[in-house]
Parts: structure tokens; sequence; C-alpha cells
């Protein structure tokens, strides 16, 4: 169990794809102008990860290592077909609006990443909850990114959720406040880098100041100075 | 604290950074005042917004990193990066535009790169397109000169427009943009650019009302004004003559060598100095020490780049007036600039002798 708390930490933490590998930063920026957007690629991308994960540590004995990166991304590139498919199917406006983010993913590199360094390398049960809290880190960033260019550039939170989740989503839909005119640097790509840096900056802030509590409270410990007073 | 902005070896200066703002903000004055005369008091109003939020924001900000608030914005560098974003942005604008635009500045550009000294970029242009980009109708509202307005304005109908978006008695800013036959007037560069497009000559859009002598109504005055507040600061040694002589010289030679290739698509070189923020530009926002190129020669080059892209976005781009992407993109070629044009240091042969 120790091991499935280590990777739950280092995927959504220490080891974000988002915040602190900065893999995937393509899609990342690109699609994040809505929270909706962001959860339609996030979740594709959990899928696609999920998948791969998987198969890779089932071929990972089978395949020679010369030939792995091109296994490695056959089997995503059809993982990424079947995804992209699907949505096309069931959520074929949101298909439409993530657009050529959504093949994108067979070139994320956090994907092939997790299939090389780890997937590659452990039995699949590891593997899989390896993907999973990779994918749920990279999701939650995406959100938190999503719901950030969102709420300043038109006030709303879950626009558009309909065209994910089906008709009965619309009553997401949260309005913030009403905006007559829309923040439009928010919602263009250098909000989306402004974002991210303030993201990444965030994380860093909150990791030192945990940093800096586990030194005072290692300082903290008085020594007895049992040799007299000091000159 | 003091600037120090030449290379070694060093000679001091006694005046402090606080000392040199507060005379680049006083030598702006005649400029907000001939501003404030001609095209009304909604500058002054943003004046006050300006400063109120970027002293509020530095405050806020300078608290959260932990550092000496009062003994900071004492240095004035926060007023000055808040008087340089009002005279910049159309006076009625509403309030909104100017509160976003200034913290922004301070907050984003200039603190969170580690205060002032550090920022790679002018915190008030940066300011400046953070808002065109996001808010493209407000960001182009100028309103016309007040002898050319239809309309009466008080500076009470500056406060309401302001902040309620419509004069004292209800007029939108469109509708005050409009003259007396209800065709709206914008800026002498946009005005210009428009008729250009539409296929006019030069000379026949020059005959527009906006239009006065070689530059446009009202804006010639600001420009002189901003000229003489200008020179005053050079003759007082708080800014190099290069960086500005350059921004105008480059501006000057392209548009009169563009002019005489093309009489009737590009407006003459004395159009281009005296409209929109030349002067201020050159004098003012280009000559930000920290911003800008540090050496002698660099900063003629920097000047000079200034000038070459508000010439090519002016007349080939996609903006009637570029002073703020100019400078950021100058910006951005400081530290190559400042490379290649390293002084000799005292004692050292220059390179060519070497051989």
């Amino acid at each position: 169990m120790s091991q499935f708390k280590e990777l739950t930490l280092q995927g959504l933490w220490k080891n974000n794809p988002g915040l602190v590998q900065l893999l995937g930063l393509c899609p990342l920026l690109a699609v994040t102008a809505t929270v909706t957007n962001a959860l339609g690629l996030g979740a594709a991308t959990l899928l696609v990860l999920l998948g791969s994960n998987i198969a890779v540590s089932l071929v990972r004995n089978h395949v020679a290592s010369e030939i792995r990166i091109p296994v490695f991304v056959l089997i995503i590139a059809s993982l990424v077909t079947v995804v992209q498919l699907l949505m096309n199917a069931y959520t074929y406006d949101l298909y439409l609006s993530l657009g050529i983010f959504i093949p994108l993913i067979v070139t994320n590199c956090a994907i092939i990443g997790r299939a090389e360094a780890f997937a590659s390398k452990n039995p699949v049960l590891p593997s899989a909850i390896d993907a999973i809290m990779m994918g749920l880190g990279f999701m939650l960033v995406l959100l938190a990114l999503g719901a950030m260019r969102e709420v300043l550039g038109q006030g709303t939170l879950f626009d558009g959720a309909d065209l994910l989740l089906g008709d009965w989503a619309k009553v997401l839909r949260i309005e913030v406040f009403h905006a007559d005119n829309h923040f439009l640097l928010a919602m263009l790509p250098p909000g989306a880098f402004l974002g991210m840096g303030l993201l990444i900056a965030l994380k860093n802030t909150i990791d030192n100041k945990l940093k800096q509590q586990k030194t005072v409270e290692k300082g903290s410990i008085a020594r007895a100075r049992v040799t007299g007073a000091a000159q | 604290m003091s600037f120090k902005i030449a290379s070694s070896p060093h000679q001091h200066n006694q005046r402090s950074t606080a000392h040199i703002m507060r005379l680049v903000a006083l030598a702006c004055l005649p400029g907000i005042a001939v501003q404030a005369v001609l095209f009304g008091y909604g500058v002054l109003i943003q004046l006050i917004l300006a400063i109120v939020t970027a002293w509020l924001s530095e405050a806020l900000i300078l608290k959260l990193r932990g550092k000496p608030v009062f003994a900071r914005l004492k240095d004035n560098s926060a007023l000055l990066t808040a008087v340089l974003l009002a005279v910049a942005i159309p006076p009625y604008a509403p309030w909104w535009i100017i509160v976003i635009g200034t913290a922004f500045a301070i907050i984003m550009v200039k603190q969170l790169y580690g205060g002032l000294g550090n920022n790679l970029f002018n915190p008030a242009m940066a300011a400046y397109v953070l808002l065109l980009v996001s808010f493209p109708l407000q960001m182009t509202q100028w309103l016309p000169p007040l002898s050319l307005q239809s309309v009466d304005l008080t500076p009470l109908d500056a406060v309401c427009s302001i902040f309620t978006h419509y004069s004292c008695s209800g007029f939108s800013l469109s509708q005050l943009q409009a003259n007396i036959d209800g065709i709206t007037m914008a800026t002498p560069l946009d005005t210009l650019r428009t008729d250009l497009s539409r296929g006019l000559t030069l000379d026949e859009s020059l005959n527009r009302p906006v239009f006065f002598a070689f530059a446009g109504t009202g804006w010639l005055w600001v420009n002189l004004a901003y000229l003489a507040g200008g020179l005053l600061l050079i003759q007082q040694k708080i800014i190099s003559w290069r960086i500005p002589l350059a921004v105008i010289a480059s501006l000057f030679v392209l548009s009169a060598i563009a002019t005489l290739a093309a009489p009737d698509t590009v407006a003459g070189p004395l159009f281009h100095l005296f409209s929109g923020g030349t002067m201020l530009a050159a004098f003012f926002i280009a000559t930000d020490p920290v911003s800008a190129s540090t050496t002698n020669k660099g900063r003629l080059v920097y000047g000079a780049l200034i000038g070459l892209l508000v010439f090519l976005i002016r007349n080939f781009g996609g903006y009637p007036d570029a002073y703020a992407f100019a400078v950021l993109l100058a910006n951005m070629a400081v530290p190559l600039i400042d490379y290649y044009t390293r002084p000799r240091t005292y004692g050292h042969r220059p390179r060519s002798e070497l051989k």
C-alpha cells in the first residue's frame, strides 16, 4: 500500500506532469480557455495514458529494447484513434471544439514519458495506478488553468458543459459575475502562459513553505549544554 | 538607492531615485495640462485613479513579499508608471480599464520580476498592450478635441462618463465621438489609416477637421508640450539625449524616404513626429533607465529600433499607433544590444588594435 501512496503523491504533486515535468504544454495551454474543454481533453488524455501504460506493461518482456519506442508509439497512436472516434461519436460538439488537439494527444510527451520511464519497467497494477495518478495530476492542472481563464475571461464556470456530459449538464453552468466586456487576454494564448506561470509559482511557494516548516520543526529541538556556558 | 545606469568608471550623482522619478513625472505636467485643456478633464481623473491604484497595489505586493513598504513606496517609481499609463490611454475610458492596467503593471510586470530595477519590460507599456489586446473597443475610443465636439463636455461629464459609461446628460462615448454631422471622429492616425485603406489619397484625408496644418488638431500642441518637458529633462541631465534623438531621427528619416517614394499613401515625417504618442514615448517612455539599453552606442541602436518598428507598424501593421509594441519589442532586444555595444574598459585597447 505504501507504493500506492507514493505513486499518488508523485502523480498528483511531487512529479506532476503539468507543473513539475512541464510535459504536454502544447495542449495544456491551447485548450484550457474553458473548464469544459479542459475536462474533455484531461479525460481523453487520462484514458489514453491508462490504456498505454497497461498495454506497454503487458508487452514489456516481449519487445526488444531496440524497437521499444516505435512499439510504444504504435500502441499510443491506436489508443488515441479509439478515443478520437469515441469522442466523434458521443461528444461531437466537444470533438469539434477541441479540434486538432485530440489527435495530438499522440505527441503528448507525458504519455510516452510514462510508458518509457515507468510502465516498461513495472508490472501491470502499479503501471495502471501510475497512469491514473499522472493522468489525474495532468487533468487537475488543466482544470485549474481552465477555471482561472474562464472566470477571468468571461465570468462563468462550466460554460458548455452539456457538450461533454449531455443535456442535463446545462445546470452546471455558473455565472460568477456578469461581464459585458470579456477580458480577452485571459482567453488568448498569452493569458494561458501567464496563468501557467502563476500556477507553477504557487506550487513552488507552497513547497518552500512546507520545507521551511520541516526545518523549523527539526531545528526547534533545543540543545542542552552540559559543559558550562559558552565563552 | 540610486541607479547605476552607466558602465564603469562610475560617476557619482547625488540625485536619488525618488528625485529622478519625481522630476520625470513633473516634466510630464506641461503635456498633461495641454491635454486637459484641449481634450477635456478626463485625463486628470485617470491620473488620480492610476496613482491611487499604483500605490495600493505596490503596498500590497511589497507587504506580500515581506519588503519595507514605505521605504519602497517613497521612490516614486510606481507614481511614474501610473502617470505614464494614465496619459497613454484614452481619457474617457471606463474606470476599470486604468485600474486593471495599473495593477497589472505594478504587480505582474514590475514586482513579480523582482521590483524596481529587475523588470525586463517597461511596466506602463506592457500594461498598455494588455489593455489594448483585451479591451480593443474601450482602448480606441478617443474623443476629438473639445473644439470639434458637438456636445460641450464639463468636468462633471468626465467623471460621469468614466464611472458610468455615460456623460451626465446621457451621451455614450460613441455619441460623443461623433461630430455635428453624426460622423465618428477618431484620432488623426486612425483617421488617416482608415482613409488610406478606403483608397483616398493623403491630401484628401488631410482636409478633414481632425487635421490641423501638418498634424492633428490638438495633438500637435500635446506633442509640443511633451517635447518641451523632454528637453527640460535632457537639460537637467536626467535622461540621455541619445534615445529620444535616435527615436525621432529614425522615424523622421524613414518616413521622409517613404513619403518621397509614395507621396499619396505615406504621411510625411512632421505628421509622424507630432501625431499620436511620439514625443511622450521618445522622451518619457523609451528612456526608462531599467528596461532601456545602458551603453551609449546601445542607446542609439535601441532608439533607432523603436523608430523603425513604429514606422513599420504605423504604415504596414494592424494598429494606428505602435509605441507600446515597439518599446516592448525593443526591450526584448536590449540584452543583445548591450552585449554587442559594450564600451571599451579603461586601460584596454579596442579589439581592432590588438592584431
